[in-house]
């Protein structure tokens, strides 16, 4: 196979992964953020304690978090075709992909919301701030740079789910890596296609490592900027003088 | 004339005499695992307008528990809490969370905390905002709001800067600016000064108690630091096991014989130097701590005295402390001079007296 004949072939499959991973991070970082708050906040000792509710949410965040995607997909099917019309094509893998990322991301939005100090909670709560005021000027600003990591931990996990949508005739860069590569013995295209893939994946994580790290440093936690850290090492009079501007 | 103990002295201007934060009762008991911990055990406490009243005790008496019940962060097992005339166990209702009502009142009593709880996300001005914003106040008069409290506690130059590159002092005037927002008459300060370094720790007592007097802010606060409350209490509780063993204001503390708080407020030590001597311990609370009584007595009686040790301080205004002194002679050989102080005014207790093995000697030694 010439590049002239893989391009079309490869742009088109890199359009679909995108379009299937974008859209189903979008819906599950939409449904999958209030579901690990309300998990924080039902769970013993939060602001709306409630153990039925917890025990439900997270017993099906739970079951959904340990059913391997492949099985999710082809469980899901008839409630795929009620929503799209169909089971084939990228549209129907959006409905498996998001409803498999939801508690994956809920999960890690739990762990960021649980990072947030208490005392924080409590200050609100000793302004007279409800819970809805924690929630938004609390709970989730404090954790943003978490949250992001999370985010993009959840993206990365939906490339890989969306490779295994590509089995299922949804297109994609998983099915071009099957069908060209292990099916027909493309080795070239096999081997782009893990190229473009291990390119996307670093460099989504880059960004949203850098993403997540720019807020760190806005809120100072890291303490001065990325660039001059390693030179606190050699330079101990560079901390020196950063702590007396501090004070 | 020196107040009779029991009299509740007037310290400073803004001190009236209306309770306005009031417990009764208050008991909290924590279970877990079936276990029952009883963090408040019937506490009474009366705080009255435009003081700063200080609860001491170890960790584990209590006193996070109790503040932490007044404004109902902590829902009290039972007893009630009154603040500036509203009940505010009754606002609560039953239900764990927070309603509307309880809310409202709650936004009118600053609190202060020991980690500063700044919002990390926000600048100094955003977090002063904050409660403005609970308020529902407008993004410009908040914003004034906010400059005007940076001004006040000396931070003017701090408002676009991010917690994280304040100071441990300057974060505490943050949270005490915060804590301002919403004009509340009673501040509630849980070990604010106990996360900094002495220093800090007198600046930002100092900034509470000019607060105190500029704006007749009642304040009451916890600590574990006894030179808290020596440097700005007006009145005192020490709390022991989820009681509240004693309380009064500091002079009337000082004229309590035997009181815990008020050895610890003034401890004197000092042995006895020899055989046929006798050691007195004089307590000052009132006018006559103006007076120099020590030489009256000498000129007077014509002895010698030594003083072995002493803890004067000026507080509220007032001098009062106490002082160890030694007279030559037994005690039957000194009835008269100490008749004589004991007419001035002074509480004087007979050190190491045979009978009477006293708490003060024990005190006095730690």
């Amino acid at each position: 196979m010439t590049w002239s004949e893989m391009q079309p072939v490869l742009s088109q499959a890199c359009w679909d992964t995108l379009y299937m991973v974008g859209w189903s991070t979008l819906i599950s970082v939409v449904a999958g953020l209030p579901l690990g708050i309300l998990l924080v906040l039902t769970d013993k000792g939060g602001l709306l304690q409630n153990v039925v509710v917890n025990k439900v949410i997270g017993q099906i965040v739970n079951i959904a978090r340990s059913m391997p995607f492949i099985i999710l997909m082809v469980a899901l099917m008839t409630f795929t075709r009620w929503i799209t019309g169909t089971t084939i094509g990228r549209e129907a893998a959006i409905v498996p992909l998001a409803i498999g990322a939801i508690p994956f991301f809920a999960r890690l939005v739990e762990m960021s919301v649980r990072e947030v100090d208490g005392g924080l909670v409590e200050a609100v709560q000793s302004m007279g701030g409800s819970t809805w005021k924690v929630v938004r000027s609390v709970l989730v600003p404090e954790a943003l740079p978490s949250l992001i990591s999370g985010a993009t931990t959840t993206i990365i996990a939906l490339i890989g789910y969306s490779a295994m949508a590509g089995t299922v005739g949804a297109g994609g860069l998983g099915d071009v890596a099957v069908r060209y590569g292990y099916q027909r013995f493309e080795t070239g295209m096999m081997w782009i296609t893990v190229a473009i893939l291990a390119v996307v994946i670093s460099l989504l994580q880059l960004v949203g490592d850098f993403a997540a790290r720019s807020l760190h440093r806005r809120t100072g936690r890291s303490g001065g900027l990325l660039l001059f850290r390693p030179l606190r090492g050699i330079f101990p009079g560079a901390v020196a003088t950063e702590a007396v501007k501090k004070s | 004339m020196h107040p009779c103990p029991g009299t509740p002295t007037p310290l400073h201007s803004t001190v009236t005499e209306t309770h306005v934060i009031t417990t009764s009762g208050l008991t909290k008991v924590y279970r877990s695992r079936g276990r029952e911990v009883t963090a408040l055990d019937g506490v009474d406490l009366h705080v009255r307008e435009g003081e700063v009243y200080g609860v001491i005790g170890q960790s584990g008496a209590g006193k996070s528990s109790l503040i932490r019940c007044v404004n109902l962060l902590e829902r009290p097992t039972s007893g009630t809490v009154t603040v500036a005339g509203q009940d505010l166990t009754a606002l609560a209702g039953r239900g764990p969370r927070a309603g509307k009502e309880l809310r409202r009142a709650r936004s009118r009593i600053g609190m202060v905390f020991q980690h500063f709880n700044l919002l990390s996300s926000r600048t100094v001005q955003d977090n002063i905002e904050l409660p403005l914003e609970i308020l529902g106040k407008a993004g410009r008069a908040r914003s004034l709001k906010a400059l005007e409290l940076l001004d006040l506690v000396g931070l003017a130059d701090k408002a676009k800067a991010y917690p994280a590159q304040l100071s441990g002092g300057q974060k505490q005037r943050v949270g005490i600016a915060r804590a301002l927002a919403g004009d509340p008459k009673v501040l509630l300060s849980d070990e604010a000064t106990s996360a900094l370094d002495p220093e800090t720790t007198r600046s930002i007592l100092q900034l509470l108690r000019d607060l105190n007097r500029q704006l007749g802010l009642t304040v009451l606060l916890i600590t574990h630091e006894m030179d808290v409350v020596k440097s700005i209490c007006d009145s005192a509780a020490l709390m022991e096991k989820g009681r509240i063993v004693e309380s009064g204001t500091v002079s009337e503390l000082l004229a309590t014989p035997g009181s815990e708080l008020a050895a610890a407020l003034f401890p004197v030590s000092g042995e006895r130097t020899g055989p046929d001597r006798t050691v007195l311990d004089v307590t000052f609370h009132g006018e006559a701590a103006t007076q120099p009584v020590v030489s009256q007595l000498s000129r007077t009686y014509n002895i010698d005295i030594s003083i072995l040790g002493a803890a004067i301080d000026t507080v509220g205004g007032l001098q009062i402390g106490r002082m160890r002194i030694e007279l030559p002679g037994r005690y039957e050989d000194n009835v008269v001079p100490i008749g004589f102080l004991r007419e001035q005014g002074l509480q004087i207790d007979v050190v190491g007296r045979e009978g009477e093995e006293p708490l003060l000697v024990k005190e006095g030694a730690k």
